[in-house]
């Protein structure tokens, strides 16, 4: 970037701005729907998936949730638990930054980007994923505060309405300012980014957090009610978010991005240590509930064991315990700073243990037995596989536009309006 | 990637060599939306059932007196319209004085589930999945584990060493469904009842997730009632026929007990094992009763303060 020129600052929204302003989002639009065979293969069968998606969920509104597996038992199910892992993915991004800013790691600082692009897409999912979820999604302005009746700051849900739509336009500003000024082929200016990174840091904390208490604070489910929970949720999310970035490199390396280790060794540092955290959570959490005993314990029995002939989820949470041990091991062994493959191996392994064990491991289990001890198990449906499917394939478009924008832009490639090409570097 | 690997630097969209790709993208975008369109055309459905004044109706606390007659007019053409029924919506409001209370007598209850029949009717519960805001417990005696009770039991009662503990919402003092509701949809009134406003909902079960004692309903579909079924005296917080997708509960039959009226899970049942009345009120039966009997609320634990109450004879 340094071959950048360097060019005044004009002030700020002035016509200039308002034109070139136009010019890069066309620009982007350009970039994102310019591409290889390969980039327009993997773009259509997202498209499909999401259309088959949206299909399924607009007859899960007409139909009623009835097309769901859900019952007044268990009254959250896929959709509850894939929007919890995506909170901790969201947060995950954050392991990037934190090097990037805090520490001035200046290989991190060259891909910190990709973090901040896949908080985006998590988010952008988790909001689809409520949405999905509500009985009746017409009325969703109710939620808008002024306009609705926003029941803050009572509800749980409304601090989460909050911190995950602030923490959407926080990575919003981020990348497009950063971008923009890419763009221009200016120096980006500190005062307009930085402050906004240190408060992204705190915030993706906070809507870890939030999404924890949502369920730790109800006494009614002894599952959820504890005050490890939070911690436990953060530490997950530390793994499953570096675990993504990892993969999703080695996938921009395949594509003759140039992405050098270093960012790599530092995420698989942080990875090694944050898998450990989070396995030993768990431990903890399995042995207060199998010690203790007794009907407070009864969700984890149900999950682990299975309880009065019901099992339908210990093949999940064993898939989940054997994933993560065996990608905590492949992680931890040196062939993992050495070897693409089982570095590639242990993330995706451990990326699917926390979405079992955050989802059909955790939120359902909470309602196993009910809250008067009845046995009502619960597996996903058709239409709710569909839908998760279909807004999986909408973030993963997201993702995949997002770096294709960034990277010409990035590596200097796109010139800035009434300027001359920069050099190139290839 | 193409430019990308190529290293080329190419000019804005719209121009020159690109223009056979930029009609490609043109037909892809038509397509592309041409099949989102089809995809979510169920939808289409919703905007025939679906009104203006619905979808923009305020929060009943909201409603002028005016707003609230004709959104109840609405509804009782709605009712005719799809259920085939004349029914008369009304709103009672709590008065002034009143604490409703509930209490069941556990030695006399014998499990015989007309409560549990009588609010299926009185409440205009969907036919199809037979729901009741009442559940009755058939738990082991010597025992106050709830996990050794069963909601299922299909035999002749009382069972030799059973007995049964009907649950419905307790109306908490400390409720925290309404705690976690997003969006104030349901509240406390003033004589206790919790009530659910089921044109505010927007169906996110937080609440039901909430509530320790699965007072909680929602309705997964439409609820089906035959015409000659529907009970016509309905109250716009209680037992008008619930739409799709929100969530309700029990609600004290607040359409009949704020006209001096009892519950009709009271009524129906038998046995005389429950007990209703007005706290406040000092010589009312559930007063004399909460002040003589040892009772118990259920998970006194989770710091609910249940309006519910049970006790033993002897
Ligand atoms: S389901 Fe309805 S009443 Fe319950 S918390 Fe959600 S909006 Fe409130």
């Amino acid at each position: 970037m340094s071959s950048m020129p360097v060019r005044p600052k004009h002030p700020e929204g002035t016509p200039g701005h308002f034109l070139s302003y136009r010019k890069f989002l066309l620009r982007s639009l350009a970039l994102s729907t310019d591409g290889s065979l390969l980039f327009y293969t993997w773009m259509i069968m997202l498209t499909l998936v999401f259309l088959v998606g949206a299909n399924a969920w607009a007859n899960q509104v007409v139909h009623g949730m009835i097309t769901t597996n859900m019952t007044d038992h268990v009254s959250w199910g896929l959709y509850i638990s894939n929007f919890t892992f995506m909170v901790g993915v969201a947060a995950g991004g954050v392991m990037m930054v934190i090097p990037a800013y805090l520490y001035r790691d200046k290989a991190m600082h060259n891909v910190v980007i990709l973090g901040e692009f896949l908080a985006i897409a998590a988010i952008v999912m988790c909001l689809m994923f409520v949405v999905a979820d509500l009985g009746r999604p017409d009325r969703s302005w109710h939620l808008i505060p002024g306009l609705g009746r926003f029941n803050f700051p009572i509800s749980m849900l409304t601090w989460d309405v909050i911190v995950l739509n602030g923490y959407l336009l926080l990575n919003l500003h981020i990348c497009g300012y950063l971008l923009y000024m890419r763009f221009l082929g200016r120096t980006p200016n500190p005062k307009w980014y930085i402050p906004f990174v240190f408060i992204s840091i705190a915030w993706a904390i906070s809507i870890h957090t939030v999404t924890a208490f949502l369920y730790s604070g109800l006494g009614g489910r002894p599952l959820w009610n504890t005050a490890l929970l939070a911690p436990r949720f953060l530490a997950s999310a530390f793994v499953s978010g570096p675990a993504f970035i990892i993969i999703s490199m080695f996938v921009l390396r395949r594509l003759q991005v140039p992405i050098l280790d270093d960012p790599i060794h530092t995420l698989l540092k942080i990875l090694r240590i944050t898998v450990l955290i989070s396995l030993f959570m768990v431990v903890s959490e399995i042995f207060t509930e199998f010690y203790t005993g007794g009907a407070h314990t009864s969700s984890a029995r149900y999950l682990y064991l299975g309880l009065h002939g019901k099992n339908a989820l210990v093949p999940w949470i064993w898939t989940a315990v054997g994933l993560n041990i065996i990608g905590a091991i492949l992680l931890l062994h040196p062939a993992a700073t050495k070897r693409a493959v089982p570095l590639i191996i242990a993330c995706v392994f451990v990326f699917v243990g926390t979405w079992i064990e955050k989802g059909m491991g955790l939120i359902v289990p909470g309602f196993i037995p009910s809250t008067l001890h009845e046995m009502v198990e619960y597996l996903p449906s058709v239409t709710e596989w569909k839908v998760s499917a279909g807004i999986v394939a909408f973030g993963l478009m997201i993702y995949t536009i997002a770096i294709k924008i960034a990277v010409p832009i990035l590596s200097g490639r796109v010139s800035p309006p009434g300027q001359p090409h920069p050099p190139r570097d290839c | 990637m193409t430019e990308q690997s190529k290293g080329k630097t190419i000019s804005l969209p719209v121009l020159g060599s690109v223009s056979r790709r930029t009609a490609m993208k043109g037909v892809g975008a038509t397509l592309g939306a041409g099949a989102f369109a089809a995809a979510i055309s169920p939808l289409r459905h919703l905007a025939d059932t679906l009104t203006v004044e619905e979808l923009m109706q305020q929060h009943y606390q909201e409603l002028s007196a005016d707003g609230k007659k004709k959104v109840i007019e609405r509804l009782e053409a709605e009712t005719k319209e799809q259920y085939g029924a004349d029914v008369t919506i009304s709103d009672p409001r709590p008065i002034p004085g009143t604490k409703f209370v509930y209490a069941i007598n556990l030695s006399v209850c014998n499990g015989n589930g007309k409560c549990v029949e009588a609010c299926h009717n009185e409440n205009n519960h969907d036919r199809d999945t037979n729901q009741s805001y009442i559940r009755v417990l058939e738990m082991q005696k010597g025992t106050m584990d709830m996990e050794q009770g069963n909601t299922t039991y299909d035999h002749e009662v009382p069972a030799a060493d059973k007995f049964y503990m009907p649950v419905q919402c307790q109306q908490c003092d400390e409720p925290p469904c309404t705690d976690v509701c997003p969006v104030q949809a349901t509240w406390k009134e003033d004589d206790g009842i919790v009530v659910v406003d089921y044109n505010w909902c927007i169906g996110c079960r937080y609440c039901e997730a909430a509530c320790p004692y699965h007072a909680r309903r929602f309705n997964w579909k439409t609820p089906n009632v035959p015409a000659a079924e529907v009970n016509p005296d309905q109250g716009y917080l209680s037992n008008r026929i619930r739409p799709q997708g929100v969530v309700e509960k029990c609600h004290y039959c607040l359409h009949r007990t704020r006209k001096g009226r009892l519950p009709a899970c009271l009524e129906a049942c038998p046995t005389g094992a429950r007990v209703f009345g007005n706290i406040l009120d000092p010589d009312s039966e559930i007063r004399w009763l909460l002040e003589n009997k040892r009772v118990y609320v259920l998970k006194e634990e989770v710091g609910t303060k249940p309006s519910f109450f049970y006790f033993f004879d002897s």
